[in-house]
Parts: structure tokens; sequence; C-alpha cells
């Protein structure tokens, strides 16, 4: 059962359409990843399901709701995480998660949310003396404090180090473990790739592509093969196809039988005497899947 | 699972704003702790003095400790209030309450009795400071009026402070909107200067806005020459009038949205020099 329900959705600000024609479904227990970079929409779209924002034309429902209409008991079964939202630094964790929690029905123990986000030891440390990492945990314990439905997960790494992105995922795994929906934006894919069951991608203010991220990944099936050329030896006498890429050196094949080619070339190279120095069997990141669709998103908005 | 209780969020709600209020030690010194050593100074300057006013002449002790509690009482509502509000607005602090099932009406509610408990505290400290070290008597028979008085009074600069609040673009700009409002009137308003025969302008200037009236109104529960029981209802509804003005716009301009305006290094920048700390009218 879908519980955001996004159809044909607009947001016009002065004549410009940031969101301009997008849907899209949510399934309970779903972790959807909107992805995207600035300015294409992601931000938008997840302020007008939170109820923050208005919408221009179309319709939106959020646990059968409309989010512009609902008013408290909507907002009792989400939880927002916001990376640009400041918390009192004066106050302690605990004081935080307690008043933070109050307004709500069934807030979750304090004891036991600090202890899902790995903050047992500073419970009663003043806001303000938190690390980086801490802070971004504090912020995901005020997201579910009150229990939530659904979590919208707004960038929640953007301007980490690897380790705490790394940690930050296995975090949020673990919440999304527990079955709760999760709508996340982010403009990392490896991100995307790491939690997300489906993931949208939106460019111009429009969805260009959707699908699992291996789904994604197979929509640009090109494995690429790559090696120095050696010193000596043209690339036809490698058996190189005439569509190949040679810069600076380093031959750069596009394939969709790798296998193949590989053993053509391979075999070629074993007759020369020639060893492949840093020879490369890579297949498409999701990255270079979405780039590619938004650059292709791009060429046509040029072409009008 | 029902809602928790009006009252419960409330008591909450306040609890919240005080804490972080009495945590704030830089909003604290102004608030309470300045108008404190005002009292102090005046008192050493003037102390001996008498202020004639129309009714005629009383001991500059009580006068002054009159005024300074109901500045005391302002700047903990309307200086705050126009300081803080801008400042967690923009720092996403009233964003992440809007996200939560807390109703609008009971979150300002946090706000206006969390800032009439900071200023009950400084009045009933400026008051204390004042029996035992300056002579002030408090007569019985115009508590009541003096209690009526401050809630009026409180209640309107709080409002005024958040229809301010809600038109200040940012929170940079705060603390000179609250001090470019506040002080060129407390000059007028008979608190830190009796004004004996001002010229007419500068009289109609402190009697239309609300600061006068209300540190007037205040001072007459202290003013031996007024008779029990002590309401000065004409400048009280002054004051009240303005405090429904304010309350208006404040329904109207309210917002829970950063302004677009001022980067992250501003923000940080604030954080480590607080805005009250270029606030010097409390």
């Amino acid at each position: 059962m879908a519980v955001i329900e996004v159809r044909d959705l607009y947001k016009r600000y002065g004549g410009i359409d940031a969101v301009a024609g997008v849907s899209f479904d949510v399934a309970e227990g779903e972790v959807y990843g909107l992805l995207g970079h600035n300015g294409a929409g992601k931000s938008t779209t997840v302020e007008i399901l939170e109820g923050h924002r208005r919408l221009t034309s179309g319709t939106v429902s959020v646990l059968g709701a409309d989010p512009g209409e609902s008013g408290r008991e909507f907002r009792d079964r989400i939880g927002i995480v916001l990376q640009t939202s400041g918390v009192e630094k004066q106050l302690t964790i605990r004081e935080a998660l307690r008043f933070y929690g109050s307004p709500s029905r069934d807030p979750r123990p304090i004891d036991e949310v600090v202890e899902m986000v790995g903050l047992t030891a500073k419970i009663d440390a003043r806001i303000g003396t938190l690390s980086g990492g801490q802070r971004r945990r504090l912020d995901l314990a005020l997201g579910i404090i009150g229990r939530p439905e659904i979590l919208f997960l707004d960038e929640p790494t953007t301007g980490f180090d690897p380790v705490a992105r790394r940690e930050s995922w296995q975090l949020i795994q673990q919440l999304c473990a527990g079955g709760t929906t999760v709508l996340l934006t982010t403009h990392y894919l490896d991100e995307a790739e790491q939690l997300a069951d489906r993931v949208g991608v939106l460019a111009g203010g429009r969805l260009i592509a959707e699908g699992t991220p291996e789904q994604l990944m197979a929509s640009a099936p090109n494995t690429t093969i790559s090696f120095r050329l050696p010193d000596g030896i043209s690339a036809d006498q490698l058996a190189v196809p005439p569509d190949a890429v040679v810069e600076a050196g380093v031959v750069r094949l596009e394939t969709e039988q790798p296998t193949a080619l590989l053993a053509v070339v391979a075999a070629a190279a074993v007759e020369c005497g020639v060893e492949l120095v840093g020879l490369s069997v890579k297949r498409p990141s999701l990255e270079d899947v979405f780039l590619q669709l938004g650059d292709d998103d791009h060429d046509t908005e040029v072409s009008r | 699972m029902s809602w928790p209780s009006a009252f419960t969020l409330v008591r909450e709600q306040t609890r919240y704003q005080i804490l972080t209020f009495m945590r704030s030690p830089v909003g604290l010194f102004f608030t309470i702790g300045l108008p404190l050593v005002m009292l102090v100074l005046f008192n050493a300057l003037f102390g001996d003095g008498t202020v004639d006013t129309p009714a005629g002449s009383w001991s500059v002790q009580q006068f002054y400790t009159g005024g300074l509690a109901a500045f005391t009482a302002v700047s903990a509502t309307y200086t705050n209030l126009v300081n803080m509000v801008p400042i967690r607005r923009d720092d996403g602090i009233l964003k992440r309450w809007r996200s939560t099932p807390i109703p609008p009406s009971i979150y300002l509610t946090g706000w206006i009795l969390g800032a009439l408990t900071v200023a009950l505290l400084g009045v009933v400290l400026q008051l204390t400071v004042g029996v035992l070290a300056y002579d002030l008597t408090i007569d019985a028979s115009k508590v009541p009026a003096m209690i009526l008085t401050f809630v009026v009074g409180v209640a309107a600069f709080a409002a005024l402070g958040l229809a301010v609040a809600g038109l200040v673009p940012n929170a940079d700009s705060a603390p000179a909107v609250a001090n470019a409002t506040i002080l060129p009137l407390a000059f007028v308003s008979d608190i830190f200067i009796p004004l004996e025969d001002p010229p007419r302008w500068l009289d109609l200037v402190g009697d239309i806005f609300p600061l006068k009236p209300f540190v007037n109104s205040f001072q007459n529960t202290l003013n031996p020459l007024v008779d029990s029981p002590g309401f000065t209802w004409d400048k009280m509804a002054v004051v009240a009038a303005w405090g429904v003005v304010g309350a208006i716009i404040a329904s109207k301009t309210f917002t829970w949205e950063p302004s677009t305006s001022g980067s992250k290094r501003d923000k940080r920048r604030r954080h480590k020099s607080p805005a009250a700390s270029a606030d010097f009218s409390g």
C-alpha cells in the first residue's frame, strides 16, 4: 500500500516551475531515495510532502491526507530530519528529547532513543559540546522521538567525512529495519545505492528515471575495459575495435559483451608477447548512469 | 493514545523557555542584572533628591525603583522576544518545532509565559532591593493595582515583541531594531530621567507610545502622592490598546521559516557573540 502518492505535482515560483509534473509512489516500509543535483526540485518536493510548502497544482497524499491541509494529527505521524535546523545549544540531549517529544501522543522513551543512536554516554551533555557526528545522531534522535510512520531525511550526510557517512548509513539502515517508511533526498549516488530500495532521479523539476538502484544501472549496461597501450604496439595489433578511445596512451573500450571482447584483446596481447598494464574491467556506477541521464535531460532543455 | 493535555503542553513549553533563557548568561545579565546595577548607580548619584510632579514632590528612591522595575519587565518581554525569536527562526529552531505536533497557540503561549516569568523575577528582585536598601515603602492596599498593571504591561509588551520580531527581516538586524525602538523611548518615559516640564512634543511622544504610560502606571502604585487603590486606568488603556495592535500584527507576521538571507558563517559568528550582547537597553 502506498503511504505517499504524488501525482503530476507542480510548484511554480515566479513563473519558473521548480517542480514540473512529478509523479511517484512510496510503499509502506519502503526506503525511497530522491536523487538529484542542487536545484533539481528535491527539497521543494519534500517540503510539500512535509506540509511546509503549498503545491501549485497536482495532488499529493501522505498517510491518506493532504499535507498542506493537515495539522497536528499529521505531524504526529511524520518525523523530519533537516540538516539545516538548529537546536538549542544550552540544553542537554535528555532535555532536548524531552521537550521535543512532549507534544507527541506516544513519544519513545528517551533512554531508548538515545540507545538507538548511540548517544547514551552523552545523554546529559550540553548540545553545544557535541561533535559534528554526535549532532547528526541527535538530529536523527529528534526525528524519531515521536515514533513517526514516515521519516523524511533531507540530505542526511551532506558535508560528512567518509567515516561519518558510513556511520550514518549504518544508523539509518538500523532504523529502516524497524519498518519505518523513509523518504530520503541526496545528491550522492552511492548513498542512494546504499540506503534506498527504490530511487527516483530528478532533474530540472522532472522525474527522469525511476527504479531500484540495480535497474537504474542496468539501463546503462555498457562495461568499460581499459588498459595502457604497450610501447611499440598499435591498437590494431591488439584487435581493438575502431570505436575505442585512445587517450594519453590509455585505451578505453565500452562494450555490452565484456567477456568476449576481453578474450579477443587478451589473446592478441599474448600473441604479441606483451602485458596489458593497468587492465581493468568496470561496471558502471550509479553515478555514471545518473550523470548521463542528467546530461540527456540538459540537452533536451537546451534544444527546445 | 490521547494527546497530552493543554496544561501539560503549556507547562513543558514554559519550562523549556525559562530553562533556555536561564542558561544564556548574557541575556540574563542584560535583563536582570543591568537594571539592578542602574538602580544602585542612580540611587548613589541622585539618592537624596526629590522628584517634582504636578501633584507634589516625592523621593527619587521611590521614583527610580518603580521606573526601573517597569523597565525590567519591558526588557524581559519586548526586548528579549525581538532579539530571540528571529535568532531561533534563522537557526531553524522554529521550523523544527513546526514539524512537531505542537499547536502554534501553545508554542507562542510558552514564549509569553517564559518572558512573563523572567519579568516577574526581575521586578521582584528590583522591589526587594528597593525595600531593603532604599527605604522603598510598598502600600499593601495598592498591591492589586501593581499586579494588574504588571500583567497588562507584560502581556502588551510580549505581544509587541512578537509583532516586531515578525517584522524583523533577519536575526542580524534584531538587536539594532530592539534598541532603536526602546532606548530613545526610555529617555522620554520617566525611567532614567524624571522629565520636569519637557517640551510639549516630547511629552506627546512619550504619551503616544506605550512605554511611558506603563512606567507611569507602575510608578503610581509606588508613589506616595497617589491614593489607594492606585489604578491609572487611562494609561493602562493605552498600554492595553498597543498590546491588542501588537497581537494582531504578530498573528499576521509570525513565520516559522528562516529568512533566506544571511550565510551560515553569519550564523556561527552570531553564536559566539549572542545578540543580547549588543543590547544594553535592559
